[in-house]
């Protein structure tokens, strides 16, 4: 079975957002970008279900401007196979828009799995994952910490929920989305990287797959975007007795 | 307009966080609360009392047991007509079924939403908490997740709101539950909790983070919390992570101890009334947002607070 992996250009998780003056969004120019730390996760994992000979291919997806083949490579240098670059050009697109274009690739590619990260780190949604499940109507195991593929019709999901795991069997073709703990990705080494490069990444657009363009049209309108209220540094105390007396006396929380 | 806020809960207990996610969802108009499970009346009853609770709908079914997302959904969806409104606690069980609803209507979901402007503009946060949006929603029914620390607890009202049993009925299922593995410990839980212990990397192995946290924790009867590093090492439990990709939480007192302070964790408690910072490092960035700064070795510090607390 083919398992498609959806991966998103994002700013790097180590790079503090810097605001725009005038309110409109976050600054990117000149920031470093990465591929989305959950989506690395997913690929991994993508991987390891090929070497375990659970998969036959892996295919990856990335929705964004001609940019995002970078994100693209990066999963191919880790060891998928192929990618679809969808381009949509600079404006963000929202979850919703996203699962319709991903279940329109799912249903064309005729995959197995598909396996999303359980969040964007810059939108932090927590939604395409689900959304796709439910437009497709196949099952969903998210924010998982293990995928044991059982056979051709089932696999096991562990959950990482409030109060602890848990543990679902689900009827494949399914939806999963990847939790931090699901594994520890792999660093591509220089001969994959250069591998890489050769390996094919078609270019399509929303009419390629003969979806409107009106639909990427952003349903929520965003109005500002603002900085929270910053926290200042308070006092510094001696010790644990001091710690204590301040807790109890100053701040009045003990 | 007229809200249908998903309940959270075990079968047997509402969740602190439904109380939280209807103060939100009363600001939208008038409530009803739709409990999903088997043999639940009880919670039914709890969320009765609640205050501003209009009725309580009650859909209980096998299926509906573990509340998997897919059976929650089909159960929402057929009601969701009568309401502008589908809320719900930006919990696991929230996060996992509300998108569903959106995409089966057709609108965005409005995602850990902070704070309520008007009936169709929320603040929410992005990128780990740095950048606070505003968005408006032209959609015909709002789909919106509640993040619970920014919203007080909805006190009981003097009489109990109606219970009404729907009859639900189901279609073929394709996810099963096989199995949960849950910490039932006797600490208070994370998001309701006043006091929170937290532990980092620093903390070296469970051995350790067992001894050194836990004591100070029940002293100040404190539920305990953890950085994705400690997680990852498995010095403490999944659940117990707090971040932008764990728990949010906003406790009267947060003690960070041996953790750096990632923005990755700042976005989960950085709204905590009083925050304490233990570390040897007087460069660790969680000093900057510290109200009380104690630079120290924590396998020092902590026993000698939990003895000075005895
Ligand atoms: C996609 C993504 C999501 C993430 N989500 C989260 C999240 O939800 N929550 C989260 O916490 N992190 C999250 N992270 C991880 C985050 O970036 C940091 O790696 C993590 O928070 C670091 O944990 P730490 O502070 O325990 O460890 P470190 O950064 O290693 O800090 C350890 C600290 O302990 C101090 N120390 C060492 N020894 C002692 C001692 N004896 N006494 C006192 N102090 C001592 C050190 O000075 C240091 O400051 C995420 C990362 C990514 C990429
Ligand atoms: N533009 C995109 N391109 C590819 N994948 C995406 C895109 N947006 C979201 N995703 C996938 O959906 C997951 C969840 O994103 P979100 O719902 O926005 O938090 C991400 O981790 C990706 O796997």
């Amino acid at each position: 079975m083919k398992a498609l992996v959806a991966v998103k250009r994002v700013i790097d998780y180590n790079v503090k957002p810097r605001l725009k003056s005038d309110g409109s969004g976050v600054d990117l120019t000149n920031v470093k970008m990465s591929i989305n730390p959950f989506d690395e996760i997913a690929v991994e994992e993508a991987i390891r279900l090929k070497e375990a000979g659970k998969v036959s291919e892996v295919v990856l997806v990335s929705i964004g401007s001609s940019k995002s083949e970078e994100t693209i490579r990066t999963g191919l240098a880790m060891g998928a196979d192929r990618g679809i670059l969808v381009n949509t050009g600079d404006p963000a697109i929202e979850p919703l828009a996203v699962a319709k274009i991903l279940k329109s690739i799912a249903e064309s590619e005729q995959v197995g799995i598909v396996i999303v990260g359980k969040q964007a780190i810059d939108d932090d949604c927590n939604q395409t994952g689900q959304m796709l499940s439910a437009l497709l109507d196949w099952p969903q195991g998210t924010f998982a910490s293990v995928v044991d593929i059982q056979s051709a019709d089932k696999v096991l999901v562990t959950r990482e929920i409030d109060g602890g795991l848990q543990t679902l069997e689900l009827d494949l073709p399914a939806v999963v989305t990847t939790d931090l703990r699901l594994n520890e990705p792999r660093f591509a080494s220089l001969p994959n990287i250069m591998k890489a490069k050769k390996k094919p990444v078609s270019k399509v657009s929303l009419a390629d797959l003969g979806l409107p363009e009106n639909f990427i049209e952003p349903r929520l309108i965003v109005q500002k975007t603002e900085a929270p209220e910053v926290r200042q540094a308070g006092v510094k105390v001696a010790d644990a007795a001091e710690l204590i007396d301040k807790l109890r006396n100053e701040a009045g929380v003990l | 307009m007229k809200a249908l806020l998903i309940a959270d809960h075990d079968n047997n207990h509402l969740s602190e966080q439904t109380a939280k996610a209807l103060s939100a969802a009363s600001q939208l108009g008038a409530v009803d609360v739709l409990i999903m499970g088997h043999d639940c009346t009880e919670v039914a009853s709890q969320a009765a009392c609640l205050s501003g609770v209009g009725r309580v709908l009650l859909a209980e079914h096998e299926a509906l047991k573990h509340q998997l997302a897919e059976p929650c959904a089909e159960a929402i969806l057929s009601i969701a007509s009568e309401y502008q409104a589908i809320v719900s606690a930006a919990s696991t069980t929230g996060k996992g079924v509300l998108p569903r609803i959106a995409a089966k209507l057709d609108v965005m979901q409005i995602s850990e939403v902070i704070e309520i402007l008007d009936e169709k503009t929320f603040k929410r946060p992005t990128y780990a908490g740095n950048a606070i949006q505003t968005v408006q929603s032209n959609d015909s029914i709002k789909v919106l997740t509640i993040r619970t620390a920014n919203f007080a607890t909805t006190e009981n009202a003097p009489t109990s709101a109606e219970v009404v049993a729907l009859d639900i009925t189901l279609g073929q299922q394709r996810s099963v539950h096989i199995s949960d593995k849950v910490s039932d410990s006797e600490r208070p839980e994370l998001q309701s909790a006043k006091v929170i212990v937290s532990g980092g990397r620093a903390l070296g192995s469970q051995e350790n983070f067992n001894a050194t946290i836990l004591p100070v924790a029940d002293k100040l009867g404190a539920a305990v919390g953890a950085s994705r590093a400690a997680v990852d090492s498995g010095f403490a439990p999944n659940d117990w992570q707090v971040g932008q990709t764990g728990k949010i939480v906003s406790p009267d007192l947060y003690v960070a101890c041996g953790i750096s302070g990632a923005i990755q964790h700042l976005a989960g408690m950085k709204d905590s009334k009083v925050i304490v910072a233990i570390n040897n490092d007087e460069d660790a960035p969680i000093f900057q947002i510290a109200d009380y700064r104690l630079e120290a070795d924590l396998f020092e510090a902590l026993p000698e607070i939990t003895r000075l607390l005895s």
